[in-house]
């Protein structure tokens, strides 16, 4: 019995100074995402909104990598979750979800679950997030992820994306999580007047611009291309 | 004797085959920036094995025959062992950036793919070092199974699959080392293990086992992880593999550069990936247009809004998508181009009913042709020339196609386009656009200069550009564009939200509209390309944007060094899309080459007795280093100068280094004559050979692209006949200046000679790769002309000594 005991006590302690590495590693994580904000910021805002801030400080970001990736759960890149899919930079995941402007009462549609984190990101911003994902293993382990993480305002199924989500339709904001060859017209129909939808374009791990589309209150589409990185004048000296 | 002689064909020809089908398997689960690697790594293997066999002659020369058929044995389990190995080294290309690890598999990768070879080049070095009064007629079949292997292998790769031509390799191998081995006294263990071998070869192989595992991040990876998605044929040929895939449940919508405002939604289409990758649609076509309707609402569309009923040339036709966009957008006639036989067969033969018999409506052509030469050779002038978009964005995205000769986007190309356009026609290239803008601004300069060198005093009044998200496309007008065409083009692409980049006489305020970037950086940046500040932009610009050349045909390379610490500062805020990594990744495979070299080859040699005349180490190892480094210059920059000619890198590796091999194997049996008949005279025979080297490289470096132009036109078979002879004077010079170097030395320093081999060794492998990075950054004259400086300062500090 003392044995048990002893083992019960080294594995609590164990799991707690791992959740207290994970959680330092994420603030770190934080501060460095702050920072290049501050540093590489096409915009006018100098840092990300302390709401994106905020969930991005919540949610665990190693509980959505596979087991051999979570040492490196906290690093500030793009990470492998199997079936040729990433979770993304987290300095991407806080530009994408600032950039459409999430409000409390929103309902939000995500275009590729992949391992979740962006969903779970939205879920702490916003009122519902729907999220369809193709691949089926990647669709089940999102679902049971976020489910017993506790993120009961986000619904997953598994479907073509490109036909949007119908009947929750229509959306405040929609997140498509990678660049297909032409946005789905059918997405553009479900997004509100005032509505937003983000996609980053490039490669899996190097993401080059963000596109932001806007429908405006008079159903006018307006669209931005946002450089990932704000590149210093282009033909400067070096 | 005979026994040896065809053993050594054998393993010679499977050695070469191997290198050719590892490049090919290597670009299919890979990307093509393994090609170079992969020929380092056979003369890494060539070095390591000759440095091996000097170490350990005393105990190897009387087991000769055990060694050869011990050595023939394991080089053909290793073949069969590290292409299975090799493959499941977790690999990622892509992640390179972001993880470390990734160096530490690329070098995995390289040290399993190294074995192989080592024990090819062990059988063959083995015959050379305990059977030298045969020398010569080893040499022979070694080189005769050079010529041999390469012919065998792109046949092969006609005929079946890369792994059953593996199986062929290794079964070629173990037939060298029962050949032999059957001369010695039984020895149990080698027999029952060539007999367990061969079953396994021919039997026993799983073919899961010898499957080929796409890197998962490739869209054909990528396609086959969604739901109810089917490969329903693969075909393969040293020009690709080419799998058919159908998505039932999320069906492919392959639709480049689709406006926003379209209502349409393209039809159920097939992906026809190349290599895994380079996803083209076939898209079901019943012969109703309206189905087909999304086909007016792409960028591409544009230059039919500007012609009426043309006459259109397709270049990459692909799957046919871009046959149907002409099509459906109103031309009259269309000739269609495409490489690859087995993909026009697909569009034509196997998926005809789903295409809707396409290729079979009278007013198509297909060409199965290389685009380039097809071009060249057409006497007719068409309406419009359409360079198809073949590439994914995925591959162009990351820059893994940085290393990728690109015959189509030179200068010398572009002029080929545009004489061959009728007046008033038109040339369009699309291309994805990045961000900061690469490709779109590299062709516009490319095209900027060919119209210049076509004596279009203001190239501005030709061009029009439009953006959509992305996508560009660019028109090159065969005459002024009117204003009538400028209005239809705003007008075209005010309808689509597609952005105007350029138009002649476009205000600023008509730029940046829709699609909206921080900065017009496309307006801004042609309008700059044709200003009287071009060179200076070009010069200040970020990203090399300089047009690309045939001498320099490395379209997809935008990386310049000096913005390389800028852009390494940015990676991790955003910036990683800034960096090309296939150029990166040559980089760190030039490192491994260089420390593998230094430790496989050089290193062991400390253990050889080093005793020879003062001053012999330095000048002679500075003669067969310079030689090392100077063949492989030539061979390299010629294979890359040939894909041009023979259509495919493929076909240009095959022809290329056997065509050197054989014929410097030729020059390298002549050098002794050579040698008497320099004495005679009083004059170095290395001055005579470099001399030769020096006459044929300058003669080629100003023949060769005329004598291309000339006869590209000409079938696959007769150019590669023709190439091989245009080979061969070259390559008998070059084959000289070694041996006569080691002629030398057996008698005056024979202990020298591992040391001559192993230096020699270590150059060419580092070479192969160095070659690449400087043909890439300067080009290929400026590579032959340093090669022959190479060979010039070799004779030079050898004169005293070789005479």
């Amino acid at each position: 019995m003392k044995y048990f005991v002893c083992v019960f006590l080294l594995l609590a302690l164990t799991a707690h100074a791992d959740d207290t590495d994970y959680a330092s590693a994420r603030m770190a994580m934080l501060t460095e995402v702050q920072n290049y904000a501050k540093l590489a910021r096409d915009t006018d805002d100098a840092t990300f909104n302390d709401d994106v801030m905020r969930a991005l400080a919540t949610v665990e970001r190693h509980e959505f990598v596979p087991e051999s990736e979570k040492p490196f759960a906290y690093e500030n890149h793009p990470l492998p979750i199997g079936h040729g899919q990433t979770i993304s930079q987290p300095y991407i995941v806080a530009l994408m979800t600032e950039l459409i402007d999430a409000k409390p009462d929103d309902v939000v549609l995500e275009i590729g679950t992949g391992s979740g984190y962006q969903a779970a990101i939205l879920a702490k911003l916003v009122n519902h997030v729907y999220s369809i994902e193709i691949i089926e293993a990647l669709a089940d382990q999102a679902r049971e992820r976020l489910a017993r993480l506790g993120y009961d305002n986000v619904t997953t199924k598994l479907s073509d994306g490109y036909y949007g989500w119908e009947e929750h339709a229509p959306f405040d904001a929609i997140v498509v999580t990678a660049a297909p060859s032409h946005i789905p017209p059918p997405l553009i129909q479900q997004l509100k007047p005032g509505g937003r939808l983000v996609v980053p374009v490039g490669g899996r791990f190097m993401t080059q611009q963000l596109l932001l589309i806007e429908k405006t209150e008079d159903d006018e589409i307006i669209t931005r291309q946002i450089a990932a990185v704000r590149f210093v004048p282009l033909t400067g000296k070096h | 004797m005979r026994a040896l002689f065809f053993a050594t064909l054998l393993v010679s020809a499977a050695a070469i085959a191997y290198e050719i089908l590892l490049m090919r398997v290597l670009s299919i689960v890979q990307w093509h920036h393994f090609a170079y690697m992969i020929i380092s790594l056979a003369l890494l293997g060539y070095g390591a094995s000759g440095t091996f066999i000097a170490v350990n002659k005393r105990w190897l020369e009387p087991r000769f025959d055990l060694a050869f058929a011990a050595s023939g044995l394991l080089f053909s389990i290793a073949m069969i062992a590290c292409f299975v190995l090799g493959q499941r080294v977790p690999f990622n290309a892509l992640e390179i950036v972001w993880d470390p690890r990734q160096l530490i598999s690329l070098s995995v990768i390289y040290l399993v793919f190294f074995v192989p070879f080592f024990f090819a080049a062990c059988c063959i070095g083995l015959a050379f070092t305990c059977r030298k009064s045969f020398v010569s007629r080893i040499y022979f079949f070694d080189l005769l199974g050079a010529g041999l292997g390469a012919v065998l292998i792109v046949g092969l790769l006609f005929a079946r699959p890369p792994q059953d031509a593996l199986i062929v390799l290794a079964v070629l191998a173990l037939v060298a080392s029962i050949t032999v081995g059957v001369r010695l006294p039984p020895r149990k263990a080698l027999i029952a293990m060539q007999i367990l071998w061969l079953g396994a070869l021919l039997f026993g192989m799983p073919q899961n086992l010898l499957g080929m595992r796409l890197s998962e991040y490739k869209g054909l990876s990528q396609a086959m992880q969604v739901v109810d998605s089917e490969v329903l044929t693969a075909s393969s040929s040293p020009l690709g593999l080419l799998t058919v895939v159908e998505s039932p449940q999320v069906p492919f919508r392959h639709a480049p550069g689709l406006s926003f405002n379209t209502r349409f939604v393209p039809p159920e289409q097939l992906a026809v990936f190349t290599d895994g990758d380079s996803i083209s649609a076939i898209t079901r076509f019943d012969g109703d247009f309206s189905a087909l309707a999304y086909l007016g609402d792409v960028t591409a569309a544009l230059p039919y809004q500007l012609l009426s009923e043309p006459h259109a040339l397709i270049l990459g036709a692909g799957g046919g998508s871009d046959v149907l966009l002409a099509l459906y957008n109103g031309a009259a006639r269309i000739d269609a181009v495409e490489l690859n036989p087995q993909m026009t067969a697909l569009v034509r033969d196997t998926y005809a009913d789903f295409a809707g018999h396409l290729y079979q409506d009278s007013r198509i052509t297909v060409h199965t042709k290389e685009a380039r030469g097809f071009v060249t050779q057409s006497k007719d002038h068409y309406d419009l020339i359409h360079v198809g978009l073949l590439d994914s964005f995925a591959a162009s995205g990351s820059g893994l196609q940085a290393l990728n000769e690109s015959y189509l986007y030179t200068v010398e190309a572009i002029r080929d386009y545009v004489q061959h356009t009728a007046p008033g026609g038109m040339l369009a290239i699309t291309r994805w656009l990045k961000l900061p803008p690469r490709d779109s601004l590299k062709l516009v300069a490319t095209v900027i200069e060919a119209l210049r060198k076509e004596g279009v005093a203001d190239p501005g009044r030709q061009l029009a550009l439009i953006r959509s998200w992305n996508t560009s496309t660019l028109l090159v007008k065969n005459g002024d564009f009117t204003a009538n065409e400028i209005e239809v083009i705003r007008e075209f692409s005010r309808s689509h939200s597609f952005d105007t980049a350029f138009y002649p006489s476009m205000p600023a305020s008509d730029a940046n509209r829709f699609n909206i970037l921080a900065q017009a950086y496309l307006y801004d940046g042609v309008s700059a390309l044709l200003g009287n500040d071009a060179d200076d932009f070009v010069a200040r610009y970020k990203f090399h944007i300089a047009p690309a050349t045939d001498n320099r045909p490395y379209f997809f390379h935008f990386l310049k060094w000096s913005a390389l610490p800028e852009f390494m500062s940015l990676i991790r805020r955003g910036g990683a899309g800034l960096i090309e990594w296939g150029y990166l990744i040559l980089m760190a495979t030039l490192i491994q080459a260089t420390i593998a070299g230094a430790v496989l080859i050089v290193l062991p040699l400390s253990r050889v007795k080093r005793s020879w005349p003062h001053g012999i180490g330095t000048r002679m190892g500075g003669y067969f280093f310079l030689l090392g480094l100077a063949f492989l210059f030539i061979e390299i920059a010629f294979i890359q100068k040939f894909i041009l000619f023979l259509s495919h890198p493929l076909y240009s590796v095959a022809v290329v280094l056997s065509g050197f091999l054989v014929f410097a194997g030729v020059g390298s049996a002549y050098s002794g004559r050579l040698t008497q008949k320099a004495r005679q005279k009083e004059r170095s025979p290395v001055d005579v050979a470099v001399a030769g080297i020096s006459a044929i490289a300058l003669l080629y470096l100003v023949l060769l692209p005329f004598l291309f132009q000339q006869l590209i036109g000409l079938t696959d078979s007769i150019k590669m006949l023709f190439s091989v002879l245009l080979i061969a004077p070259l390559a008998f010079c070059m084959g000289m200046p070694f041996p006569i170097g080691l002629s030398r030395l057996a008698d005056g320093a024979p202990n020298f000679i591992p040391w001559a081999w192993g230096i020699n060794g270590f150059a060419s492998v580092i070479s192969a790769s160095l070659a690449t990075l400087l043909a890439i950054q300067f080009g290929f004259t400026t590579v032959v002309l340093l090669a022959l400086g190479l060979y010039v300062t070799a004779a030079s500090i050898s004169r005293n000594y070789i005479r």
